[in-house]
């Protein structure tokens, strides 16, 4: 049987034009998927004989995993919620009920991958566009600390480099292509233009690029251990100026180093200038499958993008203090639930060290580093293989996600909603 | 051994990518994310060749992992995300949530065979 226009809920890209063939319960072929696409399919496609719950390493009945996890995070004083980024956004709601029935923390993955942009948006403003507009409308596409190629194989084919649109016939000829980063990668070698900066000199390299795009002297000294002289900068601002319709594509080059949310800061406040010349876009290279889904779940349900605590009753949110890393490394959380990630083979090694100290529940759709130190684990249907549901693509535009291979495990709505009534139960306020 | 330090970027690649689908256990993934990949002058620098086996140290902690000599700036160093990268990164995030995984100052010594 083959299923046509399935999406692929991996990465932020979301492609929506897979054919998955499914034979004999196993998912055998995903046409048009990228070679990570093609993997997600193909191992998560395939039958499992793993005990859907499991308590202290043994397998258990679903009831008395539930019951475990619930009085687990209900004798809590610190629980934690944390992952959140491939599943639907229907789980995302019942994890972000469950963190408010508890008094808990909720984060998600966007903690660290995009939060510094999250961030940004918060103070600055988001223009943004979607992936349809880019393919139709961009001449001229910036990506600054991404690595498309390897991290998203199909953002510059499908998207924003080689598509023909509506108003860039030629495609790739009509498309002028920057890419700045601090090691020639891959990617480098499908730009017109590669820049390449010396590590933690990107908002020095902004903010310098604001002063040109207005039209302000630079001193070239400025600009020294930068790794960019004034003529590169300026050649930058120009092409920007000029452009129809810009897209700067920020990557975790900007987020993950020095400087991190002032980084991202810098740049949509470029974008936002250049909207007084051109127009102009900024869109996060978002990573995993569906975590632009959960910063607008938590969003829209909360008020906040990531790193919430319900502690007092009522939604907080701060950086550094309600965030994965800080609330495990300091030793704060006393209980965790993860859902749909590995921070175990993710995170630093000391908020690793905690999360295997507390009493964890994981929901995974097969084993991992998590799992294996899990009190309590649950193995849930992949949403988009064999859940469906809801995800947001990177541009923020939602894509329903099926169910091409039916499973005999729950999903992760289905728990968490599960662990929820469990919860209401154990404590009726 | 040189007393220069390099700056270590951490960061995604395909076969890490494909890795978290296929299972972190298989060898592909351990091998994908136990590389570290230096410069050509970094590598005759600390005399090492291509497989050399390097001990690599942060302020956070330390890993044990191969190298491989690749299109780098010299005194720069990359290592896809994984179990190695989570040793050598600290918890710090500066009022964030985001941990330093770029630009991280690293030692590395070469391993005795």
């Amino acid at each position: 049987m083959q299923v046509d226009n399935v999406v692929c809920a991996f990465c932020g890209c979301v492609c929506d034009d897979i054919s998955v063939t499914v034979e004999n319960g196993r998912i055998t072929q995903a046409k048009n998927a990228c070679v990570i696409g093609k993997a997600w399919f193909l191992s998560h496609g395939q039958p499992s004989d793993r005990p859907a719950a499991m308590i202290d390493g043994q397998p258990a009945s679903l009831d008395d995993a539930v019951d475990t996890a619930a009085h687990i995070l209900t004798q809590a004083r610190y629980p934690l919620i944390y992952g959140l980024s491939s599943t639907s956004c229907e789980a995302q709601r019942q994890a972000v009920a469950l963190a408010e029935a508890i008094g808990g923390c909720i984060d998600c993955c966007t903690s660290v991958c995009h939060g510094p942009s999250g961030m940004a948006v918060q103070g600055i403003g988001e223009p943004t566009c979607t992936l349809g507009e880019v393919k139709n409308r961009a001449d001229l596409i910036v990506y600054w600390g991404s690595n498309p190629g390897e991290s998203h194989p199909r953002h510059m084919p499908r998207y924003a480099v080689t598509p023909k649109g509506m108003f860039i016939p030629r495609g790739r000829k009509d498309r002028t292509v920057v890419l700045i980063d601090v090691r020639p990668t891959p990617s480098a070698r499908a730009a017109d233009l590669f820049l390449q900066v010396n590590p933690g000199k990107d908002f020095e390299l902004l903010w310098s690029l604001r002063a040109l795009v207005k039209g302000q002297a630079i001193d070239e000294a400025g600009l020294a251990n930068t790794g960019l002289t004034l003529a590169q900068l300026t050649d930058l601002a120009e092409r920007m100026k000029r452009c129809r319709f810009g897209v700067l594509f920020i990557g975790q080059g900007l987020t993950q180093s020095r400087g991190k949310h002032l980084n991202t800061s810098a740049a949509f406040m470029l974008v936002r200038d250049l909207n007084s010349i051109t127009k102009f876009a900024l869109m996060p290279m978002r990573g995993h499958g569906n975590v632009t889904g959960v910063d607008n779940v938590l969003g829209w349900q909360t008020g906040y993008p990531f790193g919430v605590n319900f502690s007092l009753g009522y939604p907080r949110f701060n950086p550094g203090e309600f965030t994965v890393v800080d609330v495990l490394s300091r030793n704060e959380a006393d209980a965790a639930l993860i859902v749909a990630s590995d921070p175990a083979a993710s995170l630093p090694r000391k908020a690793v060290r905690r999360l295997a100290e507390v009493p964890t529940i994981a929901l995974d759709t097969h084993e991992s580093e998590t799992t294996r130190i899990a009190r309590v684990a649950f193995t849930t249907a992949t949403a988009g293989i064999s859940a469906e549901g809801t995800a947001y693509r990177m541009d923020n535009v939602p894509l329903h996600l099926s169910n091409v291979l039916p499973s005999s495990y729950p999903s992760d709505e289905q728990v968490l909603g599960r662990i929820l009534a469990r919860v209401k139960e154990l404590k009726p306020w | 051994m040189p007393d220069s330090k390099l700056i270590l970027i951490t960061g995604r690649s395909t076969k890490q990518g494909v890795g978290i689908s296929e299972g972190k256990s298989l060898t592909e993934y351990q091998k994908a994310t136990t590389v570290l990949e230096l410069s050509q002058a970094d590598m005759a620098r600390y005399g090492l060749r291509d497989g050399d086996t390097v001990r690599l140290k942060s302020r956070y902690g330390e890993a044990t992992v191969q190298c491989r000599s690749e299109d780098l700036p010299a005194g720069m160093a990359f290592m896809a995300f994984g179990a190695a990268t989570n040793q050598l990164v600290g918890s710090e995030t500066y009022s964030t949530g985001m941990p330093d995984t770029k630009g991280l100052e690293i030692e590395l010594e070469k391993s005795l065979p």
